[in-house]
Parts: C-alpha cells; structure tokens; sequence
C-alpha cells in the first residue's frame, strides 16, 4: 500500500500536504481510491468557503459508490483542481497527484492531530482485519 | 463462512478483488471495472456465475406443472433446447424470482434462478409439487458451474476452446441452447451483447475459464455484471422487483401470459388489479451520478408525481449516469423529471430503455 511518508493523514482517508506558503494540499488516499474502484464523478468545493474540521465538502463517486469527502482541517479553500472533474479517473492513476483542493488552514494547530504515515497505515491494516 | 464457487482460486490468482455478494466470495473487478465493461461490449469477457443455481425438473408433466408455477407460458417452449425468461410469483402476483427455463424434453425441464433467491425458490417450487400432488423430481444442481462468455467476439472464442461446438452451436438462435459433450451451451446472457451461458461440471470450469482466458477472454467482475446489464435494461432481482412489486410495475408485462385461458399462481390477483406505476428509464442531463433509493419528482398541472430509482449507476459506454425507475404512469417517456441526490434537484430524462444493445447506444 502506497502511503508517502511526507504527509498527513485524516481518519476519514484524506491526505494533506504543507505547502511552504502556509496553506495545504488535500486529495483522497490511495488506499480510498482503491476501496471505491474507478472514479467517474468529482464534486468540488466552491472557493472562498470556509469549512470546520470534518465539514463534507467535496463528493467523489465511483461506478460503485459515492463517497464524502471531508475538511481535515478548518480554513478557507482557496483553490480548486478544476481538471479534474472532466478526469476522475487520475486518482485511480495516482492519488497523491491528483489533489482536490487547497485550504488555507484557521487553526494550523489542527495539523498536529493529524495521523502520521505510519498511523495511518495502522489504521487502514486494522480496518482489513 | 461465505460460499465459494468452483472458479474461486481462478478469481484469486487473477488478483481479483472478492466480496461478500450475498454470502458468497465473489469477484467485483480483477483490476478495473470500466475496462472489463468495454471489453464486453467491444470483444469478449468472461463471468462466473456458478452462484447461480440450475434446478432441474423430471418426471411425467413437467410442462404442466409450470404452466401453474410461472407466469409466462412454457408452451410458447415447443423446440427442445429452447429458454424462456418468466416471473414466478406469490398468489398476491409479488415476485419470487425471475429466472430462466430450458425446454430440453417433456420428461425434463431446468430452471436457472437467482442465487440469493437459490433456497427459498426450490422451497416454493417443491411444495407447490406438493400440493399438486406431482409426482415430480426436483433436483438442485449445485454440483454444475456455470460460465457466461459475452461480447461481439464471444461466440467465436468459445468455438476455439471447445473442440465441436461451432457446428452444434452456430445456428442456435437467441434464447436456444444444446448440449456438447459435458457442456450445456445456451445463447442467453445478461450483458445486451451476444454470446453464450455455459453450464458444465464444477470439476470441469477451472479448465475451461484457463482456455478461454488463453484465447484473449478477459475475466470480468460483477461490477461490471452490473454496468452491463443495466444499460441493457435488464432487471435485477431485489432491486428493481422483490415478492412487494408486480411484474406489470416491474417492467416485466411482456413476460405475463394473461391472454390464454391458462391459470397460473398469480393470476387472478394481476388480473384484478389497476397498474398505477411502472418502470422507466432516466437520462442523467445534469452532471453526477444517479443511484437506487434516490426520489425522481415531477410537477405537472399542480400534481406532483414521485417515483423512486430502482437501478442508477454511470454508463461507461455513454459516459454519463442512467437509471431504472418506478414512477406513476402519469410521467412517461419525453418528460423531464427532477431527481433529488443529496442536497439538490438534478434533470433527467424519461427515455425508453434498453440504453444499449450489441455495442449500440440506442437513447
């Protein structure tokens, strides 16, 4: 299971990445895309919303099932992967390219509660047992 | 513990991915469900459904024993090796199961039905013999596997693999099958696209999914089962008809014999009742995904008029979402239609299904 170690982790399978400008980078896991199957309907935020941690704001749908997609931290979106709503299917190519949107964090401190890579791939091997 | 087919290890040393499909291990996908969808439609692939079960009937009068249990009629069955699709209904006209009956002699009869249905239709069948007082055997055939190849190449490959097939089978007819050696091969499937159901000896399938897979076959999920069928416009049982719903608001009128004088369970009931919904299919206009249990709404002249979708999912081959739905009569093909999907209306389409046959997209 593909889980880079530079990034963050939400329960809910998302990833976030800190970018050097102060805001983060979200996408669904590689392990997320994998439970869903080939993706075929993305749904995206509106930039400018202001989100709370855990607040659904994004949808992704396979051929199998829709799936909510969840701030993992609170902020502002402040960008869009607008391409990607014509081509689902570059997460099910690769994940942790293929990001949905970019948030401007309100309490950076959140971060901190955010599962390492080694937490997370605890949590997913639990999660298959 | 979920029960295995005989094609169980083949599944796993394809890397499928397995599910739990109504208590039994079951491939969803061997990689991607869209590329097994399209390989279906444009070639040839290959599904398991030994879930299935073959039940078979023998004994003197079978056709008059199931001129009462379903509700299409088997004397349209007058050339051995021919199908019939039909419901088998409750005395209240609910469906049991829909399934498929081969004509193979008047002393011999087999039925295939749903697998999560598997128990409870044999139960129903065996005490409707009962009652009648037919001296009838009713043998579950859970000792068979059964293998569908489909796809516009289909046929072809499986006259590769099977040494004397293409002369017994290539004048077969839809819904026509014959026996070839140890395989019963039928020309039936559930994808819209030509081919054949192969019924043969568990022991045999494990060899005979290797040939075909050899010969450019792929392996394909029941993900893509799904996909397939519903753009094919076919029912899926519990779904989009369960023992709560008629043939009539199912979609399934063609397949009721009320015209002759016959009388099957079912009949008076389907007979007495006014049809007040049936089942239509949706175009997605706007952009998502449309899935069952979601309201389609449609206001005309101060009315609303609320159905429900049966069967949504997206089209691979139109690239965008359709769905079954049961609506009031009321709303009928050429209406717009509003369906709520999470927290807005999106605009669909009334359309007349199948959506896609042989390769074609016909909405």
């Amino acid at each position: 299971m593909q889980v880079p170690a530079d990034l963050k982790y939400s329960k809910s399978h998302e990833w976030v990445k800190s970018e050097s400008d102060g805001t983060v980078t979200v996408g669904i896991t590689s392990h997320a895309q994998e439970l869903l199957g080939d993706m075929v309907f993305i749904e995206l935020p509106e930039v400018g919303r202001t989100l709370k941690q855990k607040e659904e704001c994004a949808v992704a749908e396979s051929v199998k099932a829709a799936a909510d997609v969840y701030a993992p931290i609170s902020g502002e979106i402040v960008a869009v992967n607008s391409p990607l709503v014509d081509a689902p299917e570059k997460i099910n190519e690769d994940a942790f390219s293929a990001w949905l949107f970019k948030m401007k964090p309100s309490n950076p401190s959140e971060l901190d509660g955010l599962l390492s890579a080694a937490a997370y791939t605890e949590l997913v091997e639990n999660e298959e047992h | 513990m979920l029960k295995t087919t005989p094609l169980n290890q083949a599944h796993r040393d394809m890397n499928a991915k397995m599910v739990d499909f109504g208590g039994w291990d079951m491939p969803l996908h061997y990689g991607s469900q869209l590329d097994e969808h399209h390989k279906v439609r444009q070639d040839a692939g290959m599904f398991d459904v030994s879930h299935m079960l073959p039940v078979d009937i023998k004994g003197n009068n079978v056709r008059g024993f199931l001129r009462q249990l379903v509700a299409n009629n088997v004397d349209k069955l007058t050339i051995p090796g021919k199908a019939l699709y039909s419901c088998m209904l409750t005395p209240q006209g609910g469906i049991i199961d829909d399934l498929i009956i081969y004509f193979l002699s008047e002393t011999w009869f087999r039925i295939v039905v749903n697998a999560g249905t598997a128990d409870k239709d044999v139960a129903w069948m065996q005490k409707q013999r009962d009652d009648y007082a037919v001296d009838l055997e009713i043998t579950p055939r859970r000792d068979l596997a059964m293998i569908a190849v489909q796809g516009p190449n289909a046929r072809a490959k499986v006259w590769e693999v099977i040494a004397g097939s293409q002369v017994a089978t290539e004048a077969l007819k839809q819904f026509q099958s014959v026996e070839v050696g140890p395989y019963f091969i039928a020309r039936t499937g559930y994808t819209g696209e030509d081919g054949f159901e192969i019924i043969l000896p568990a022991a045999e399938a494990p060899k005979l999914w290797q040939a075909l897979h050899a010969v450019g076959v792929v392996p394909a999920g029941l993900g893509a089962r799904d996909t397939l069928r519903l753009e094919a416009g076919m029912n899926l049982y519990g779904q989009d008809m369960d023992e709560t719903k008629h043939p009539m608001e199912s979609g399934l009128a063609w397949t009721v014999d009320l015209k002759t004088e016959r009388d099957f369970i079912g009949k008076q009931v389907l007979s007495d009742t006014p049809v007040t919904h049936h089942l239509v299919g949706l175009v997605l206009l706007d952009r998502g995904v449309l899935r069952s249990h979601q309201q389609v709404v449609m206001q005309r002249d101060g009315v609303e008029h609320q159905g429900e979708i049966t069967s949504g999912g997206f089209s691979p081959t139109m690239n965008q979402s359709i769905a079954l739905a049961r609506v009031p009569i009321a709303v009928s093909v050429g209406d717009e239609v509003d369906v709520v999907v999470r927290d807005k209306k999106l605009r669909a389409k009334v359309v007349k299904y199948p959506f896609v046959r042989n390769g074609k997209v016909l909405v």
